[in-house]
C-alpha cells in the first residue's frame, strides 16, 4: 500500500479545516501520515493525531517552520518524502506555495487541485478555469498533489488516535526571512468553509454600499461575503473576500450572486456550489445560465427587502 | 540588474473554452490567443523597476510554439529590451518549463525573475516555484507588491486570509498576482519598434532540457452541466423557495 505524507496547514495551536478534506483525498491513494512543521505546534500536533484516518504525526518544530515559507520547509518535505509515495497538499495559498517546490526538489509533475481520486496514480482536475475536466495519470515514481478542499468531504476531526514522531529540522536556508502579516479581522464563517455565501459584484457601487446592501443579508442568514474581481479592484473589499479563478474556490450549500454578471473567471469559483441564486437587472446576464433560482430587477430594492422579510 | 520575465502564449481569457468531442482536449484552432493575463503583469512590474533604475535590461523568454514569437513582441512593445523564445510544438509541462527557465538564468544571470501566478490554461500555478527549486533561489509567490530594497527585495503576498510580507535575498523569484499593477497597452510606434528588437530562437534540446510528459492526458471532457434554474417574479417568491430549502 503506498504511503502518504499529508502537509498539516495550521497555527501552531490548532489545525485548519483544509487538512481535514486532504486527509480524506490522501486516504484514497494510502495510508495517512500527517505533517506538522510549524514552532510550538504541540497543540496542532495533537490536533493532527486525532483526525480521523491518520495513522501517525510526524512533529517538526523549528523556529525556522514558524510561518511556513517554502525556502526552509520544501527541503524538510523532500528529506522525509525518502519514505513516502506521495506528498498532499491542500490547494490553499500555503499548499500551492510549498507543493511545486518539493516537487521540483523530488523532480516530479505535480498534479494541481485534484478533483478526484480515479486510481493509484490517477485523478481528474479542473484546467480552463473549470471550463473542461482533464483526467492525468502520473508516471513519475513519487506523487505530488495538491488538493482542492471543496471536492472532498472532510475527514472527522475526532476519534483518531495516531502516535506523534518528532523528526529533525533540516535547518533555515537563510534566504528569505518573514516580516510580518495583514490577516482580515472577521467574525463570519471562513469563505471556503460557509454554507452560506452572499456575494456581491461591480454593481454595489462603493464600498459603503457594499456594506449596507451584502452585510445586513449576509447577518441575517449566517453567511459569508464574497466578491468578485471587479468588486474587489474596485476596493468595495479586500482582496481575500475574491471568489473566482484567480480567488477562493467555494462550493457552499447556496451562493447568493448580488449584482454579479457572471464571467467566465468568476464561475470558476463558485459553480460548484449546491444552489446558486442570482439577483441582478440584466436578464442576459451570464449568471443567470447557472442559476437555480434568479430574480431579475434592481438589488437596492430587492435585496433590503429580502432581508426584511426573512 | 537584468530582470528575465517569463510569459505564455495561452487562449483569450476572454473566449469560452470548447472541449473536443473526442476527448483528447481543449480545441484551440482558430480560436484567438494571447498573452497569459498575469504574464503582462509580470512584463508590466519588470518594466516599472527599469523605470525606476532598479533593472538596467528585460529579457522575456517563453517556451511554446512558433506562434509564441507574437507574444513575445508584445512583451518587447510593453518594453522588454529583448527576447528569447524556446520552440516546442508540442506542450510542455511546468516541471520542464521551469528546468528550460533555469537553464536560461544560468547564462543570463539574472537578478530577478519574474513570471504570473498560473496560467489560464493548465491553471497549474507550479512554473515560478519550481524555478526557485531548481535554482536554490527564495521565492515570492502571489506577489501584490515588491520593493527592491540593496541586495533583497520585499514582497508583500496574497494570502489566504489577507497579506503577508516577506525578504527575499536577491537573486530571487516573484510570481505576480492580479494587483501587482495595471499592465500597459503596447502603442503603435512601440509596436512598430519591437519587430527590430532581438529576439533568439532556441530549442529545449540547446538546454539539454527533456520535455518528454510525466503526465499522460488520458482524457479531457465537459464539466458536469447545471440542470437549468427557474426565474422567480418577487421577493416574496424567493423567500418561499429559501424556507424550502431551510436556509431561512
Amino acid at each position: 500500500m503506498s504511503k502518504t505524507l499529508v502537509w498539516v496547514e495550521h497555527d501552531n495551536a490548532s489545525i485548519k479545516d483544509a487538512t481535514l478534506a486532504v486527509v480524506t483525498a490522501a486516504a484514497q491513494i494510502g495510508e495517512v501520515t500527517a505533517l506538522v512543521a510549524g514552532a510550538g505546534c504541540d497543540g496542532a500536533a495533537a490536533a493532527a493525531a486525532q483526525i480521523a484516518g491518520v495513522s501517525k504525526v510526524l512533529k517538526a518544530d523549528d523556529a525556522a517552520y514558524a510561518n511556513a515559507l517554502a525556502e526552509n520547509v520544501a527541503p524538510l518535505v523532500a528529506g522525509l518524502m525518502a519514505d513516502y509515495d506521495a506528498f498532499v497538499a491542500p490547494a490553499t495559498t500555503t499548499g500551492k506555495n510549498i507543493a511545486p517546490r518539493v516537487a521540483a526538489l523530488l523532480d516530479v509533475m505535480q498534479v494541481s487541485d485534484i478533483l478526484s481520486v480515479e486510481g493509484p496514480k490517477t485523478f481528474t482536475r479542473p484546467i480552463y478555469a473549470g471550463n473542461a475536466i482533464a483526467t492525468v495519470e502520473s508516471t513519475d515514481a513519487k506523487l505530488v498533489v495538491t488538493v482542492r478542499g471543496t471536492a472532498f468531504a472532510k475527514a472527522d476531526a475526532t476519534g483518531g488516535a495516531a502516535a506523534v514522531e518528532t523528526v529533525a529540522a533540516a535547518g533555515d536556508s537563510g534566504t528569505s526571512t518573514f516580516l510580518g502579516s495583514e490577516i482580515a479581522k472577521s467574525e463570519r464563517p471562513e469563505l471556503t468553509s460557509a454554507k452560506i455565501i452572499v456575494s456581491g459584484g461591480r454593481a454595489l457601487k462603493d464600498a459603503e454600499t457594499f456594506q449596507s446592501v451584502i452585510t445586513p443579508l449576509a447577518d441575517k442568514l449566517g453567511a459569508g461575503i464574497g466578491a468578485s474581481r471587479a468588486a474587489v479592484d474596485a476596493g468595495y473589499v479586500p482582496n481575500d473576500y475574491q471568489v473566482g479563478q484567480t480567488g477562493k474556490i467555494v462550493a457552499p450549500e447556496v451562493y447568493i450572486a448580488v449584482g454579479i454578471s457572471g464571467a467566465i473567471q468568476h464561475l470558476a469559483g463558485m459553480k460548484d456550489s449546491k444552489t446558486i441564486i442570482a439577483i441582478n437587472k440584466d436578464e442576459d446576464a451570464p449568471i443567470f445560465q447557472v442559476a437555480d433560482i434568479g430574480l431579475v430587477g434592481d438589488l437596492f430594492t430587492l435585496v433590503p427587502e429580502l432581508t426584511g422579510k426573512l | 540588474m537584468k530582470a528575465l520575465v517569463c510569459v505564455k502564449r495561452v487562449i483569450d481569457y476572454n473566449v469560452k473554452p470548447r472541449v473536443k468531442a473526442d476527448g483528447t482536449g481543449v480545441d484551440l484552432a482558430n480560436v484567438k490567443m494571447s498573452m497569459n493575463p498575469f504574464d503582462e503583469i509580470a512584463v508590466e512590474e519588470a518594466i516599472r523597476l527599469k523605470e525606476k533604475g532598479v533593472v538596467t535590461e528585460i529579457v522575456a523568454v517563453s517556451v511554446g510554439p512558433a506562434k509564441a514569437q507574437e507574444t513575445l513582441r508584445t512583451a518587447l512593445a510593453m518594453g522588454a529590451d529583448r527576447a528569447i523564445l524556446v520552440v516546442s510544438e508540442d506542450e510542455v509541462e511546468p516541471l520542464a518549463v521551469a528546468k528550460i527557465i533555469k537553464a536560461v538564468a544560468d547564462e543570463e544571470q539574472p537578478g530577478l525573475i519574474i513570471t504570473g501566478k498560473q496560467a489560464i490554461d493548465d491553471d497549474a500555478n507550479q512554473v515560478g516555484q519550481m524555478v526557485a527549486a531548481l535554482l536554490g533561489r527564495p521565492q515570492g509567490t502571489f506577489a501584490n507588491e515588491i520593493a527592491v530594497e540593496g541586495d533583497s527585495i520585499v514582497v508583500k503576498r496574497e494570502i489566504d486570509g489577507g497579506l503577508e510580507t516577506v525578504k527575499l535575498a536577491l537573486p530571487a523569484i516573484v510570481t505576480t498576482d492580479l494587483r501587482l499593477n495595471e499592465p500597459r497597452y503596447a502603442s503603435l510606434p512601440n509596436i512598430m519598434k519591437a519587430k527590430s528588437k532581438p529576439l533568439a530562437t532556441k530549442a529545449p534540446a540547446d538546454y539539454g532540457v527533456d520535455i518528454a510528459p510525466r503526465l499522460k492526458t488520458l482524457k479531457v471532457t465537459e464539466p458536469p452541466v447545471r440542470s437549468a434554474g427557474i426565474k422567480v417574479p418577487d421577493v416574496d417568491a424567493l423567500v418561499a423557495k429559501l424556507k424550502e430549502m431551510g436556509v431561512a
